[in-house]
Parts: structure tokens; sequence; C-alpha cells
């Protein structure tokens, strides 16, 4: 199953893109209308890039409005990424939006590098969603944590049917001259190739403390479906494709593509076959 | 407004004006677009494309003006007649060139799209400021135009009377003459991952409002925005 990272696809604008992956996560809504992060919000750097975004959306009101009735348009099963400061705020959104039956799962963003911490700890939040609907909700970590695979165990404990692995890494990259932040923001999330080895040892860690019961995304660097295939193969029920996107909008199909390709080449009569064949069987 | 499309194009010619450099693609089957729409150009060696508008769209040639501020613009500048890169476009909302009383407003590199509109318009009146006399020597791709180097500024040269302004520079420029013509189309710069609405990264605040250049601009205050489908993209063969 190919999605798309939250925050790396308009599908209003790009639909017919959007209808190549399996399912399309939105950007992530938050209570109140956020105007985002002052200029600039993107630098380069090696292998990949900074964004520091601040979590631009309408709120959660005109998001009802405007933006779910025309993903409902689409005709094609979406998420909604649920973002906010505070357990409450999660809450809010899970309660307005949590029963509406073309949301196919709720994806809550624990882990955004470019906003304040939420306050409250994952699996109080988690606790909290669950408590006010009954769709899949998908827990956002953030590589961050110094153990993914425990806070991974409390909020599936919490009532999280699964989780995405991983958000961007927090960095710094400085202008050549002036030798200062190039972001107005100074630090922010570094996405692109070199997140590859970092989320796929997330999915490899998390696959294994869940023992393989839980469903798990695997995202961050993938580019290619032999890239998709590595996630699979360390746990990832699913994969999402994030910056790829910006350049390669028909990225969903090449990558699906090739990942079965890549799963044929290796003996596996379909790609989900190879889930978690990294794991030994004696352990590591 | 055409669809954009993703090709890959040779270069056809590189040249010097002033600090500056236009690169000049084959165009093949690109669509210029309109005054002020721009195209993402892909930089050997980089993971971002980066945004540029069309500078002049002569027959069978697309041409950008490159200022080579950093790593990547000095990729851009150095490249060879032969050599090929990939593009996508024509991306964004350009100007409303319909305007009973035009005058293009540039600065800086800012003047970037309008030697394209100029010649779109029937060669409108034009004022250009610059910085320094050698960024200056870019005026000649706008022929006519009433340049001026600081420290006079490009605004002291709008006049008193009623026109209708299209314009392009940097932030101050383009606040100053919006804070002077309120109803002025403004073609807005910031940094762009896609031109097509997914990053989010061209964000900019424009009254209390934040809005993606890509999407909404880069030209604010011109035509109402249409919000782009992009349906389809082609990769051609040279």
């Amino acid at each position: 199953m190919i999605l798309n990272a939250s925050g790396c696809l308009d599908a209003l604008i790009a639909p017919k893109v959007a209808r190549s992956l399996d399912v399309f996560v939105a950007k992530t809504v938050t209570p109140e209308p956020r105007l985002g992060n002052p200029q600039p919000r993107l630098a380069e750097t090696d292998y990949g890039m900074l964004n520091s975004i601040g979590l631009q959306n309408p709120g959660i009101d005109r998001y009802c409005a405007e933006v779910l009735p025309r993903l409902e348009e689409l005709g094609m099963p979406f998420w909604v990424s649920v973002g906010g400061a505070k357990t409450a705020d999660y809450a809010l959104i899970c309660e307005r939006i949590g029963e509406r039956e073309s949301v196919a799962a709720l994806e809550l963003n624990l882990s955004c590098p470019n906003v304040d911490p939420a306050a409250g700890a994952a699996a109080e939040i988690v606790s909290a969603c669950r408590a006010v609907s009954s769709k899949p909700l998908y827990a956002k970590l953030s590589p961050h944590l110094p153990d993914v695979p425990s806070v991974a165990l409390t909020v599936i404990e919490a009532g999280a049917t699964g989780l995405s692995l991983v958000n961007s890494l927090r960095g710094l990259v400085l202008d050549e001259w002036t030798l200062e932040p190039r972001l107005a923001r100074s630090v922010g999330g570094y996405s692109g190739a070199a997140m590859r080895p970092v989320a796929l040892a997330a999915v490899y860690l998390c696959y294994k403390a869940t023992k393989g019961t839980v469903p798990i995304v695997g995202m961050g660097g993938v580019q290619t479906g032999k890239q998709a295939l590595d996630m699979i193969a360390a746990g990832a029920s699913a994969v999402a494709l994030g910056s790829v996107l910006f350049n390669d909008l028909e990225a969903p199909e090449r990558v699906r593509a090739e990942l079965e390709q890549e799963a044929h080449a290796r003996g596996f009569e379909r790609p989900g076959d190879a889930r978690g064949v990294a794991h030994r069987p004696s352990g590591d | 407004m055409p669809s954009p499309r993703r090709e890959r194009r040779r270069i056809s010619g590189s040249e010097r004006v002033g600090p500056y450099t236009l690169l000049r693609l084959e165009r093949g089957g690109l669509d210029p677009g309109l005054p002020g729409q721009f195209f993402m150009l892909d930089v050997p060696g980089h993971v971002m494309p980066r945004p540029f508008s069309i500078c002049l769209a002569e027959k069978g040639e697309l041409a950008f003006l490159i200022d080579p501020v950093g790593p990547a613009t000095r990729v851009l500048c150095e490249l060879e007649r032969g050599q090929s890169i990939g593009l996508f476009g024509p991306l964004g909302n350009g100007y409303r060139t319909n305007v009973s009383r035009p005058l293009l407003v540039g600065g800086g590199i800012g003047i970037a799209p309008l030697p394209y509109a100029a010649r779109a318009m029937g060669n409108p009146p034009v004022v250009l400021g610059f910085r320094t006399s050698r960024q200056a020597e870019a005026a000649a791709l706008v022929p006519g135009a009433e340049v001026c180097v600081e420290p006079t500024l490009v605004t002291e040269l709008i006049p008193d009377e009623p026109v209708d302004i299209l314009a392009c520079g940097p932030e101050p420029m383009l606040r100053a003459v919006h804070a002077l013509r309120p109803d002025a189309q403004l073609a807005w710069e910031a940094p762009m991952a896609c031109g097509f609405g997914a990053c989010y990264g061209c964000a900019i605040e424009f009254e209390g409002k934040s809005l993606r250049l890509c999407v909404e601009g880069p030209v604010l205050n011109g035509r109402p925005p249409v919000i782009p489908l992009i349906e389809d993209e082609k990769v051609e063969a040279e």
C-alpha cells in the first residue's frame, strides 16, 4: 500500500497524483487557523531539504466547511492528520471529524519538529482521541524519541491502531556567507534520502517490539521500489512517499511498479509477503 | 491557462547581462505561459529545483534571468550550450495584462519577468531601479525603460497620475509600491520545493492571509487566482 506523507501533496490541486496513491493523507489540521512560519521556510542541504512550514492550515471550522467536502469529492480513501499543542486540541479534532464516514483513519501528528512540542505525553493524547473516535488511529512518532519502540508500545496500549514512522529530523542550514540560519525559525525538519536508515531503524525496532501485530506506515527518504521493499522487510505494512513527490508526480505509480518487480525478483508473490523478513528468527 | 509539463530541454545559449546570466533553452513543445508565470528548473547536483519567471519567450526559446547568489544559481549560470536540464511549467498565476494605463516597475533581479511582459503588452512605459550601475546593465533587456540607481529609489519614478502597475522586485520595494498603490499587481518570490501547492514552502503573509505563491501567486492583486489543476505531466525526449 502506497500513501503520501502528510504535508507533501495537495490532493485538491493534484487529484490525479492523489488518485495514484492507495490512500491520500491530508495535511495536518489544528483547532485554530495557523498562518504558519515566516519566510524563508525552505532550505536545501546535502541529500535533502529543511522545511519550517509551521502547520499552516485553515483551522477545523473552515476545514470542515471547505476542505473535507472537496476531499470527499475525490472519491478515494483518505486520512486526516491531526495536530495541536495540547491533548484537548487533538481530542477536539477527533471529536469533530472522528465519526465522519468519509475519513478512513486519523493520523495523530505527535511529532512536528516546527511547532512547540505537545504538552501531553503521546499516550495521553492517543487515549483522549480513542475516547471520542472509533476510527483507526495512527500515531506518528518522532525519530528524536530516545526509545521509539517503548513509546510505540505505550501508544498501542492507549488505543492506537497503528504507527506512522517517522516524522522529519530537526536540522540546521547556515548561509554560506553570513553564517546565519537560512530558515527564519533557524531549525527545521530535515527530509530526504539521508532519512532512510533512520526511518528503517524505527520501523525495524517497532515491528520487533510489537511482534508484527500492528500496521506500520514506513516513511523517510523513500524514492524507489527497492527502498520501499526495504521498509516492508523491516516491518512496514505500508509505505509513504514524502519529498520525492515535489519533483516526481509519477512517483506513486513508478514506486509501485518497481516494488512489485523487486519483490518478484526475490521470490515474493506480493510485496506484502516480504513484511518482516529482515527479522532473523534467532533475533539480534 | 496552459497545463504545466515536465520536460528536459537543451541549453541554446547563456550570456552575461551585468552580474546576471540570461539562460536560453530550446522551447520545444513547452508553452511559455503568461508574463509573471514561472518554471521550476532542475539544478544538476542539487535536490531542490528552483523557480524562475519567464524573462523572454522569443521564437523557439525560453529564457530565464538568473542571479548567481548561491550554490544552485551558480551551477545554472555555469551551464553551457548543448547541456540539458529538466524544467516544469508554466506554473502559478501571471499578470493581468489587459490594463488601460500600464506601468511596469522592476527592482534588481526582479526585472526578470518584465522583458516578456513588455513585449506581450506592446512596450508600455517601464521604470527600473538597481543597487549598482553594473546591475543596471540588465535594463538593456527592456529597451526604453527609465532607470535609476540607488540612492534614487524606483518608487520615486512612479508618476503621480493614475497608472496600472505591474511590479516585481525585492520585498521592501513591493511593500513600498503596495503602500503607494494598493491596487498594484505585485510578483513575489520565495523558495519553493514543488511549484504546485504541495510543500507550502512559498507561503507569504499578505493582507492578513497566508498565500502560497505558487498557487495564489506569484502575482498578487492581479487576476483572481486560478487554482491550478496539475492533471498531467509528460516527459519528452529532447
